[in-house]
């Protein structure tokens, strides 16, 4: 795949594989609201990827569409950052990855509206408007937990302890950031750091709390280097199209 | 996602009420005027309907669990943007049923409360296991087009707020039976193996989709008054009649053998002739002996549990931000 096919790809991945870990928790969710919100947010996460993934596959031009890409490539293949792919945990943890990635998002999409490739752009400003809901939803539960009682501020400590590592990854600018960029296409990651870091810091001080300590970041996502969790949730997503080949659904 | 009546022969105990008030109710009912929150009535009225409602919701809730566990399988992108956007649905239907049940007295926790320990019911279906991706569609085809023969006579039925959450969320179970039935054609024409798969979902579903219309017109005691109250609108029988009548065409039209070796067409009737359910296993599932009964609790009862500290944190910062609202002024 060239720069810019990669590049929608791991947009694609980004919301495909967090629309997957939301799609866990269906069902499942601390009270019938949350449920309902987490469904929202992870058909929104899936409907960016149907078009960002069916989008790499035509600038590829080798006739793999989305479900190809989706169902049909291996771990090494995937180039999500490691942060949409962290698990569940609690509900705190959850809401630790939302708040990081929908914050990212939103001032990704934001740019990326003003993409030359009008595929991009036009994806862009239809999602951006999701990703907003997204964070602002994020947000206020992150204030929630963090001033709520004792034991949900605890548990929303550890999540963005959990979490923490991987928010530098998203910023990250590889040679296939920096061409997509220099194109016209893609984003300057990087110049988002500064605005995410105000956001983040603001939301935080409503939560009265502190800002995880800087530490080493982990990264290789976007090179198909993951953590362990990614091959159990493919295994997962893939399991009918790996064990009917051939078959359509 | 539907109702059942499973009341068994519980009679409504007599409560003395002013007989004038009672004759003016029934008058009113009887013209099909629609009882709303603040109007009087039956205390037997409330209590039927606070049953049957929120044994309507806890459905829609338990009901997500069985699709809920094929989500993360979905086999394209498509198909889990469907089933997402259906279980979350019936999560929305949940909610306003909960809410127009609240409208009779009875809260939504205390109704949880009600279902989690196994006080209330919810419907025999959902004690079944999904174990292939073609349960998804045999869900749609047969539970939710059960659900929307139960359920479209209830958008007239008498109480204002329940008729209401009807209307909207039959125009949802239709689009869920479209869906549904979509999924299961699609396998029908499928590869072999698809095909065997939608025919065995077929085989393990029928059975307890005629279920859900709820016991014979002989063993459903309620249901004279249910309809006098037009809480109910036509009978258990005539239900599942209809939807014998309506749903083994579509399995025939895409090749699948309905699993009733009585099943015929009957000139005379101009209906289906089929076989007896198995009211044992009905009765036995509605005590809680369904084959998976045990995991659905267990999950209800997991994320009740486990979400406590969330709804504790939502309430207590709540309290906070209103009593330093109130400083401020």
């Amino acid at each position: 795949m060239d720069a810019i096919a990669t590049y929608a790809l791991r947009l694609g991945d980004d919301s495909l594989i967090l629309g997957q870990r939301l799609g866990e928790w269906c069902g499942h969710a601390p009270a019938l609201e949350v449920d309902l919100s987490l469904a929202n947010v992870a058909l929104d996460q899936v409907g960016q990827a149907t078009h960002f993934l069916a989008l790499a596959g035509e600038i590829e031009g080798k006739g793999r569409d989305g479900d190809k890409l989706a169902f049909h490539r291996d771990v090494m293949d995937f180039t999500n950052c490691l942060l949409v792919e962290q698990p569940n945990g609690d509900f705190a943890q959850t809401i630790a990855r939302q708040f990081l990635f929908s914050h990212y998002q939103e001032l990704l999409f934001a740019a990326l509206m003003a993409s030359k490739d009008a595929r991009f752009a036009a994806i862009a400003a239809k999602a951006v408007k999701e990703v907003t809901y997204h964070a602002t939803l994020a947000s206020d539960w992150v204030v929630r937990l963090g001033d709520g009682t004792e034991e949900s501020r605890a548990r929303m400590v550890e999540g963005l302890e959990w979490m923490w590592r991987f928010a530098d990854e998203l910023f990250a600018m590889d040679d296939v950031d920096a061409a997509a960029f220099a194109a016209g296409v893609g984003v300057d990651k990087a110049a988002l750091r500064e605005p995410w870091d105000q956001r983040i810091d603001a939301v935080l001080a409503d939560a009265t709390l502190e800002r995880p300590a800087a530490r080493r970041p982990v990264l290789g996502g976007r090179s198909g280097r993951h953590s362990e969790h990614l091959g159990h949730l493919l295994s997962d997503m893939q399991f009918l199209q790996r064990a009917y080949p051939g078959a359509t659904w | 996602m539907h109702t059942t009546d499973m009341s068994g022969n519980k009679k409504a105990e007599a409560v003395a009420e002013d007989p004038a008030k009672v004759a003016a109710f029934e008058r009113r009912v009887a013209n099909d005027e629609f009882i709303e929150p603040k109007d009087w009535m039956p205390e037997a009225y409330r209590r039927t309907l606070v049953r049957q409602m929120s044994q309507h919701a806890h459905s829609e809730i338990v009901g997500m669990l069985p699709e809920g566990n094929w989500i993360s399988r979905a086999p394209s992108l498509r198909r889990k943007a469907i089933l997402l956007a259906k279980v979350q649905d019936e999560a929305g239907h949940g909610l306003y049923l909960y809410s127009a049940a609240e409208t009779l007295g009875t809260s939504r926790d205390e109704m949880t409360e009600a279902l989690l320990s196994g006080k209330a019911k919810y419907s025999t279906i959902f004690n079944y296991p999904t174990l292939t991706w073609a349960d998804i569609g045999a869900i749609g085809w047969l539970v939710d087009g059960a659900a929307i023969m139960n359920q479209v006579p209830l958008q007239r039925t008498s109480y204002g707020p329940y008729a209401r959450a009807m209307v909207r969320i039959c125009k949802e179970e239709s689009f869920h039976q479209r869906q549904g039935y979509e999924i299961m054609m699609h396998l029908a024409a499928g590869t072999e193996a698809q095909q065997r798969m939608a025919q065995d979902a077929l085989n393990r579903w029928w059975w307890p989709s005629l279920m859900m219309f709820g016991p014979p017109d002989d063993k459903s005691p309620n249901t004279e008054q249910s309809m006098r109250w037009r809480i109910k609108r036509d009978t258990n029988d005539e239900l599942r009649q209809k939807f014998v009548d309506i749903t083994v065409p579509q399995a025939e039209a895409i090749g699948l053998t309905v699993p009733d070796p009585a099943l015929k067409w009957n000139e005379a009737r101009g209906a289906y002739d089929f076989g007896d359910v198995d009211w044992e296993e009905f009765y036995a599932v509605v005590k809680g002996e369904g084959p998976v009964a045990k995991e659905r609790m267990q999950a209800r009862v997991k994320a009740w549990d486990d979400g406590a500290w969330v709804r504790d944190a939502a309430r207590v910062h709540a309290e906070k931000r209103a009593a330093a609202k109130l400083a401020a002024e």
